[in-house]
């Protein structure tokens, strides 16, 4: 059976009745005791995305406290650097949490409310999460919870200061390979213990489906006010557009396209930029490029880096947020359909795509975005003057300021 | 023709007791041990269920955690737990052994391949923790059909409606998870309150024979012996770890628990 994606239907609903995407990504796998509190979070769920007083509590939020739209700058100095393609920058980053995790923090705080939930619990990398979380979580009252691997609490330090300002309690997870992986299980370990107090949170389009479509729901405000942005500027959605995010668990790539799927890819082309590790190691976080096979983690069934026997594989990234063994059955599943194409940069290609961007630009993307950044600077020069290349600048790099230190000798913001 | 499983129920029911089941990871810790500790705890032990280690076990706590990645870090492969059970059901025969892990390994391994080598190694029920129902349903069917016992669990957090349909489609046993909580937590519910839990699920079906997990210890177990069977597993697992801590052996501070756990029950 081929796989097909629906045209008219956000991809997040295009899901069969066990919430798998083609039959073949996603699922709930997951144990017993979460059936029931995963089965009560997908009827809240449906229910207010009909509700309009949601919506306009969710819109009141993105507008007044994110301040939508956030900005899409033209990249003057790079375009004229790299002489080829336009290239161009969606700042998602400038918001009061200066990432997109701020979306679906506030969906799921507002759920959480509706839900009589007064606790909330996620899972941070590096830590962008985390921040978000404790910060919005502050403000509408809920006390929040972080689970952050010890190799992120060290690396993604600048962050963890910032959640604990905000109140959150900040849990090291000891077990694993102490970074991202291992901190979606400690979280999903806590809520199931106490699921009936507890919303629990995921930091990105994975886990058990209801999550995968929350998460998507809210960063699809990102291609909205996109869309927007670009008939603006061009008088219609440019004809040879290509948008660049770099994926981890996948959140931030979902919501910068999701707008944009149902047209054809000749016109509009998705590229997913997963993170290859350093040059000198064979590890790296890149399942889709680097076609790992199907597995099932944290509850969902999605291309994983894995062993033979189905042991989780060891990842390396130089970015925490991208650092994850599996991704996002929707990317799985616009890969498989041929939507999207993905492809890795290296940690060394993102630092000096770091180290251009924000040279030339009044930009700074944190390391994980700077993927993104690293394959569109390889690609411009081979491409026309009339294509544009648009980057989903997802993250500030503040948070990564004594990597780049120590790897390139200094850090300006 | 009755299970192996069934059988040994049956069996303890006769005795007016509750059935022992116990849980230990397969190399931990090593291949060797593993089976030298199943050998021995099987002299206690109704039920020997031998867990296949996994890297990410999102419902097993510190104790299993630990055991699992000794086991892994000492090289543990799938074929090990068949190889293990094999063995072991040389030495006890008519003695059930269940594998017990998640399910990304049974879908590596291949579901029809991972049955047929159950069948061989003389397996008799399977525990998969993370392929809830309906989920599991083509699995479950596909384990009835050699014979093999897929053994169904409930929550505190399952509604009744849902408990109905699971046990519908469960074999001849099902596990009752006692509160909410990872493996190797606290009891923190009262064993009165699990009791009546299981009092009233054993009302829906009371051929099921229904077993309860999560929280059973040394103090815990006797308030809990009016049920068909008790599983403990973190406790195992931690005597495991206390002992290599120790340079104690393991198979000898096993057995002694295990002893000791059965005393309390009969």
């Amino acid at each position: 059976m081929s796989l097909k994606i629906k045209k008219g239907i956000p991809l997040i609903d295009q899901h069969d009745k066990n919430g798998m995407w083609g039959g073949k990504f996603g699922g709930n796998f997951v144990p017993e005791t979460l059936k029931k509190p995963i089965e009560d979070l997908e009827k809240l769920f449906s229910k207010l995305r009909k509700d309009q007083s949601f919506i306009k509590e969710r819109d009141y939020y993105f507008e007044n406290y994110v301040g939508t739209p956030t900005p899409l700058i033209k990249l003057d100095n790079l375009t004229d650097h790299l002489g080829g393609a336009q290239l161009w920058a969606k700042v998602v980053s400038e918001n009061p949490g200066t990432a997109h995790k701020v979306y679906a923090c506030i969906v799921h705080c507002l759920i959480a409310k509706r839900a009589g939930k007064r606790y909330v619990c996620t899972d941070t990398g590096a830590g962008m999460q985390g921040k978000n979380l404790a910060m919005v979580a502050k403000k509408f009252g809920l006390r929040a919870k972080i689970f952050m691997g010890v190799r992120d609490l060290v690396r993604q330090k600048k962050n963890v200061d910032v959640m604990k300002k905000y109140g959150a309690e900040v849990v090291p997870v000891t077990s694993g390979s102490q970074t991202l992986v291992d901190a979606v299980s400690e979280s999903m370990r806590y809520w199931v213990a106490n699921c009936q107090d507890v919303h629990m949170v995921i930091g990105s389009t994975v886990g058990p489906s209801i999550f995968v479509k929350i998460s998507g729901y809210s960063t699809s405000q990102i291609s909205r006010e996109l869309k927007v942005q670009l008939i603006e500027e061009f008088g219609e959605i440019p004809n040879k557009l290509k948008l660049l995010n770099c994926v981890g668990g996948g959140s931030s790539a979902y919501g910068f396209w999701s707008e944009f799927i149902d047209y054809d890819k000749k016109h509009v082309s998705l590229i997913g930029v997963e993170a290859g590790g350093s040059k000198k190691s064979k590890l790296h976080a890149a399942p889709l490029s680097n076609n790992s096979k199907l597995g099932v983690l944290h509850g969902a069934k999605a291309y994983c880096i894995q062993n033979n026997d189905g042991q989780i594989g060891e990842t390396e990234s130089l970015s925490s947020g991208l650092d994850y063994p599996s991704v996002s059955p929707l990317h799985c599943f616009l890969k498989d359909t041929g939507r999207a194409e993905y492809t890795s940069a290296t940690d060394e290609e993102a630092l000096n795509a770091y180290k251009l961007v924000s040279k030339l630009e009044n930009i700074s993307p944190s390391l994980e975005p700077s993927h993104a950044f690293a394959t569109a600077i390889s690609l411009a020069p081979k491409l026309s003057k009339d294509t544009i290349l648009c980057i989903d600048s997802c993250g500030h790099s503040l948070k990564d300021s004594d990597i780049i230190k120590e790897k390139l000798g200094f850090y300006t913001e | 023709m009755k299970s192996e499983i069934q059988l040994t129920f049956e069996n303890c029911k006769r005795e007016n007791r509750p059935a022992l089941l116990t849980y230990t990871v397969a190399s931990d810790p090593n291949k060797k041990k593993s089976l030298q500790i199943i050998n021995s705890i099987a002299r206690y032990a109704d039920i020997i269920e031998l867990g296949f280690p996994h890297s990410t076990p999102v419902g097993d706590g510190g104790q299993i955690q630990t055991s699992s990645n000794r086991a892994i870090k000492n090289g543990f492969k799938m074929r090990d737990s068949f190889q293990i059970a094999n063995k072991f059901k040389k030495n006890y025969k008519n003695k059930p052994v269940i594998l017990m892990g998640y399910y990304n390994m049974i879908y590596q391994y291949g579901e029809n391949r991972f049955l047929k080598d159950c069948k061989k190694s003389g397996v008799s029920g399977i525990i998969c923790v993370d392929l809830p129902w309906p989920e599991n349903k083509d699995f479950a069917k596909k384990c009835k059909k050699k014979s093999i016992n897929f053994i169904q669990l409930l929550a505190p957090t399952t509604t009744k409606d849902r408990m109905k349909k699971i046990i519908k489609d469960s074999h001849d046993m099902v596990y009752y998870i006692s509160m909410l909580s990872t493996t190797g937590g606290k009891l923190k519910v009262s064993p009165r309150k699990i009791l009546e839990n299981y009092k009233k699920i054993k009302r829906m079906n009371s051929k099921k024979n229904l077993v309860i997990g999560f929280g059973i210890t040394e103090k815990t177990i006797k308030s809990l012996k009016s049920a068909d069977g008790l599983v403990v597993g973190s406790l195992l697992c931690k005597t495991i770890t206390n002992s290599l801590k120790m340079r104690q052996n393991p198979v000898t501070k096993l057995d002694k628990v295990v002893y000791n756990l059965k005393k309390k029950i009969i």
